[in-house]
């Protein structure tokens, strides 16, 4: 690992990223997969992409997950 | 509550969801059938949906409130904010769902999103840091750069400034010293820029690949031609 790899990996983009606007719409199905244990990455690998860049959406991403998986519980 | 019921209206697409909801999961199709109906049995399903929202926004605020440092009354009339608003996005848009998920999944989507917005309006009103400052010492701690390796990452440092002024529009600037130099969270920036989040995310998504080919045509990192991380 070199002195500036946090760096080389935020400027990494990834042309599968879908974007905020289509992460959104389709940020609950991809929630309920995840919960189920299904292959939500393979099914939609651009909103996998996106979560792992963005950090708002990555950051709903998870409190919905969160809620989910408290009301299962 | 009544406050709440009296806020929120019919969606004019609630036609195409009742014909839609002979397909979805038993609870779901009741949430959308009390939705949408008159009187009483409306105003109990609002009630009772407030209620499911405010519950899960304070989850929310709880978990996200330690790294913002937020407490107390604040936390929770944030919560009961996103809740109501949450509430209004929902009623307002409940000829768009699809039963692609549950229909409480798909409500507790727009509070984290309203809970994100609420974020964002609080560091708008309260910033860390001047929203348009520029210090470029900052750099090296938000990307962990060890002090004791300055010579390795000095000249690439001088590098990423030098492409930053040289290949960014105007825009693509504002928005990486914004959001990288200034750690301005990116809901603040929308606010502050009268944007949306999808705006200024392609922004910084163009700005970051931009300065990737700048750093790589001079040699500083690799050149990354697949794309994929």
């Amino acid at each position: 690992m070199n002195v500036w790899s946090a760096l080389d990996d935020f400027l990494r983009t990834d042309p599968r990223d879908v974007g905020c606007a289509q992460a959104m719409q389709i940020l609950h199905i991809y929630a309920e997969l995840t919960v189920a244990g299904a292959p939500a990455e393979q099914r939609y690998p651009g909103l996998a992409a996106h979560l792992r860049a963005c950090g708002p959406c990555g950051e709903d991403f998870e409190g919905l997950l969160v809620a989910l998986r408290d009301e299962a519980s | 509550m009544g406050s709440i019921v009296a806020m929120v209206s019919a969606d004019p697409g609630v036609g195409e969801t009742r014909a839609a909801a002979a397909r979805l999961d038993p609870q779901s199709a009741e949430w959308l059938r009390a939705l949408t109906a008159t009187g009483e049995q409306r105003e109990a399903a609002l009630a009772r949906l407030h209620g499911l929202l405010v519950r899960i926004a304070q989850g929310e605020v709880r978990r996200r409130g330690p790294r913002l440092r937020i407490t107390g009354p604040e936390l929770d009339d944030m919560a009961h904010q996103a809740a109501a608003d949450a509430l209004v996005a929902v009623t307002g848009k409940l000829g768009q769902f699809r039963g692609e998920s549950r229909f409480t999944t798909w409500a507790y989507k727009f509070v984290m999103f309203e809970v994100s917005a609420k974020v964002g309006r609080h560091f708008w009103r309260h910033p860390n840091v001047p929203l348009d400052a520029e210090d470029w010492d900052r750099l090296p701690g938000n990307f962990g750069f060890d002090p004791a390796r300055e010579a390795e990452w000095r000249d690439l440092l001088g590098a990423l400034r030098r492409a930053v002024d040289e290949v960014l529009t105007a825009r693509q600037r504002a928005v990486f010293v914004a959001i990288v130099l200034n750690q301005v969270p990116l809901d603040t920036l929308v606010i502050e820029l009268s944007s949306n989040r999808n705006a200024i995310y392609k922004t910084l998504f163009d700005a970051r690949r931009k300065l990737r080919a700048a750093l790589a045509a001079n040699g500083y990192i690799d050149d990354d031609c697949s794309g994929n991380s």
